[in-house]
């Protein structure tokens, strides 16, 4: 195993930062537009990249990406292509953790242990599966153990904190996603009051590195987070950037 | 709590509905086991439902078919016209209880939406429902009925702009109101514990449907069939006789231009194994792994997944899953129309034509009972167009 996404954490701690988790839509606008934003990010400090798998019926997202990953659908981009798009970010970015975004049923209907095989031979570090609780994902992480690749558990505001310590146990190489809000995801400009407390309290039981998202758009935002917790996550405000053709960072 | 069906079912969302899941699971679990809730379920069914619903004998249909006689449980007389409200004033009471402020509900057909707005009329609670842009079209009489009761009604454009995309941004809904919101979801599919709650509240059809079998006949029916989209008014048939191990269960599922065409809904005969808004499901999917647009030309059936009770009921054979196609389902509601004067849905149709097709098969002193799940008065417009498409004389 590589440990990429811990060492990626430790770096930022290193350096007194939060590492920047950066979310896109592969394939979205085109495979080498999403290719070549992968590389911007990467080049304007991104220590972590999502990349995000189009599916068909991405109930957990807001606008921003549906439109995305619709787009990227539209143009023939599967799974099996994302794999492909890492294994060439990776070639060229051997030190940066990736992980692989999808729903459960494009990872599920390949066959678990192909998938497993596949994310590995790609370089990928990590998966994260949005429809894939606690209770679940057992059968993904018994393919996932032996190729050494991570799973990223989500934890969401209404997460009791018992459950928030076995989520981010026997996972692997990953971080904690600490979900900001109730709701999809995409852009807000006020993050909740108790945002602060809450990251502290999770950090305590965490075994994991803690990165919150949902919600994150601003530099401002990224920086009040990093002090409460060892990373954050941008998605929407990302992928809104690449779809005006501008390049992927913080507002 | 049942939360699998042998590899079917599960909990396969997104983790802050974890908590609610269960939240609900406790409500429910609770809610069972108190009397007083169990009454006002059952006295608003009798007075305001106007169950039960009669187990009626199709004379002139059993006649024609020269085999079987063939019951008809008339779910279509139900307040609101189909099986539907049975669950929605189940989960509505449940939502009061449970102290919520605002229902939510998908749509297909519209029948789900309705008695959701029906209900929540009735409780004085505010109702949102949302619906595939293309079913608001195709089912527009069911939209006005909605607002008609007050309910906000949400055309949803994306994807297929069908069922299934109706109830992702009800998801999405959910998951972003949780805390002052229940959601209604009208067929036995989504994460445990809806499969198993909406069975529980559809079951009061095949109670029924089995007690007034044996008081009019002395006996069990032969077999009992009804059509299967999400599965919840076959579920509710099937529940009543699922220990009787005689009767024969048979769900229908919608064939649409034809499982060779791939333009069908039929996910247990045409689809595999996969994962789709909570649960572990048979799947009309790609080969990648995205979901497939469904056809029918009733929008009740017009489901990709289907409940996961009916997954393990098909692998353990304890039921069988037929396909009827579309033309088939409109010859068996222009039969039921002549013979018994009857107009059902396009949905129920399917059930129709499946009994019209074993009926000749059995020996006259066979009973088979049919689910009439609902009405056709919705689908005029629908069978009208169907027909034109045909080069039908109406």
């Amino acid at each position: 195993m590589n440990h990429r996404i811990e060492k990626a954490f430790a770096k930022a701690k290193a350096e007194g930062r939060g590492a920047f988790v950066a979310y896109l839509t592969m394939g979205f606008p085109s495979v080498e537009a999403s290719e070549r934003a992968a590389d911007e990010a990467i080049a304007n400090g991104a220590d972590v990249l999502e990349l995000g798998v189009p599916f068909s019926d991405p109930f957990a997202d807001g606008g921003v990406i549906r439109s995305a990953a619709y787009a990227a659908l539209e143009q023939g981009v599967r799974l099996s292509d994302v794999m492909a798009m890492a294994g060439r970010i990776r070639a060229k970015h051997p030190e940066t953790g990736l992980v692989l975004f999808s729903y459960y049923n494009p990872v599920f209907s390949m066959g678990l242990d192909a998938f497993a095989a596949a994310v590995a031979q790609a370089g990928i570090d990590a998966v994260l599966v949005v429809d894939l609780p606690l209770e679940e994902r057992e059968e993904l992480l018994a393919s996932l153990r032996p190729h050494g690749v991570g799973l990223v558990p989500l934890v969401a505001p209404n997460t009791p904190i018992d459950r928030v310590r076995a989520s981010g146990e026997g996972v692997g190489d990953a971080f904690l996603y600490v979900i900001t809000v109730k709701g999809t995801t995409g852009a807000r400009t006020e993050l909740p009051v108790d945002l602060a407390d809450r990251l502290e309290a999770i950090r305590q039981v965490s075994p994991l590195p803690v990165a919150a998202g949902f919600g994150i758009s601003t530099r401002a935002q990224a920086d009040e987070v990093s002090r409460h917790a060892d990373g954050f996550v941008v998605g929407s405000a990302l992928v809104r950037r690449v779809a005006e053709g501008r390049t992927p960072c913080l507002d | 709590m049942k939360t699998h069906y042998g590899q079917y079912g599960g909990q396969y969302v997104a983790e802050t509905l974890m908590a609610p899941l269960k939240k609900l699971e406790i409500a429910y679990e609770s809610a069972k086991g108190d009397p007083k809730f169990r009454q006002e379920l059952s006295e608003l069914l009798k007075d305001y439902v106007g169950r039960e619903s009669p187990l009626y004998r199709a004379s002139r249909l059993s006649e024609y078919l020269g085999g079987a006689t063939i019951l008809l449980k008339r779910e279509d007389l139900n307040h609101t016209g189909a099986h539907k409200v049975n669950n929605t004033i189940g989960q509505a009471l449940l939502a009061r209880r449970m102290g919520k402020k605002r229902l939510i509900a998908e749509t297909g057909a519209g029948m789900h939406g309705v008695a959701t707005a029906t209900v929540a009329a009735r409780l004085g609670m505010p109702c949102e429902v949302y619906m595939g842009a293309v079913d608001v079209e195709r089912q527009a009489p069911n939209v006005e009925r909605m607002k008609m009761l007050g309910a906000k009604v949400h055309a949803v454009s994306e994807g297929s702009a069908t069922l299934k995309d109706a109830m992702n941004e009800a998801l999405r809904d959910w998951v972003a109101n949780c805390d002052d919101t229940f959601y209604v979801i009208g067929t036995v599919a989504g994460p445990a514990p809806y499969p198993e709650m909406v069975r529980d509240f559809q079951s009061v059809i095949g109670r029924e449907a089995r007690r007034q079998c044996l008081e009019k006949f002395g006996r069990l029916p032969d077999e009992a069939i009804a059509c299967v989209g999400g599965g919840s008014n076959a579920i509710g048939l099937f529940a009543g006789f699922i220990d009787d191990p005689g009767v024969k269960l048979v769900g229908v599922e919608a064939g649409g231009k034809g499982l060779a065409t791939g333009e069908h809904a039929a996910s247990i005969n045409g689809g595999r194994l996969g994962v789709l808004h909570g649960s572990k499901t048979m799947l009309l999917q790609t080969k990648d792994g995205n979901v497939i647009d469904t056809y029918s030309v009733s929008a009740g059936l017009d489901y990709p997944g289907v409940g996961p009770e009916h997954c393990h009921l098909h692998d353990t054979g304890r039921a069988e899953y037929a396909v009827i196609d579309d033309d088939e389902a409109v010859a068996a509601f222009d039969l039921l129309c002549r013979l018994e004067g009857i107009i059902p849905a396009l949905e129920s149709s399917h059930a129709i034509a499946e009994a019209i097709k074993r009926a000749p098969k059995l020996g006259r002193d066979k009973l088979i009972i049919v689910n009439l799940s609902g009405r056709g008065d919705k689908d005029m417009e629908n069978i009208l167009r169907y027909k034109a498409s045909k080069g039908v004389n109406v």
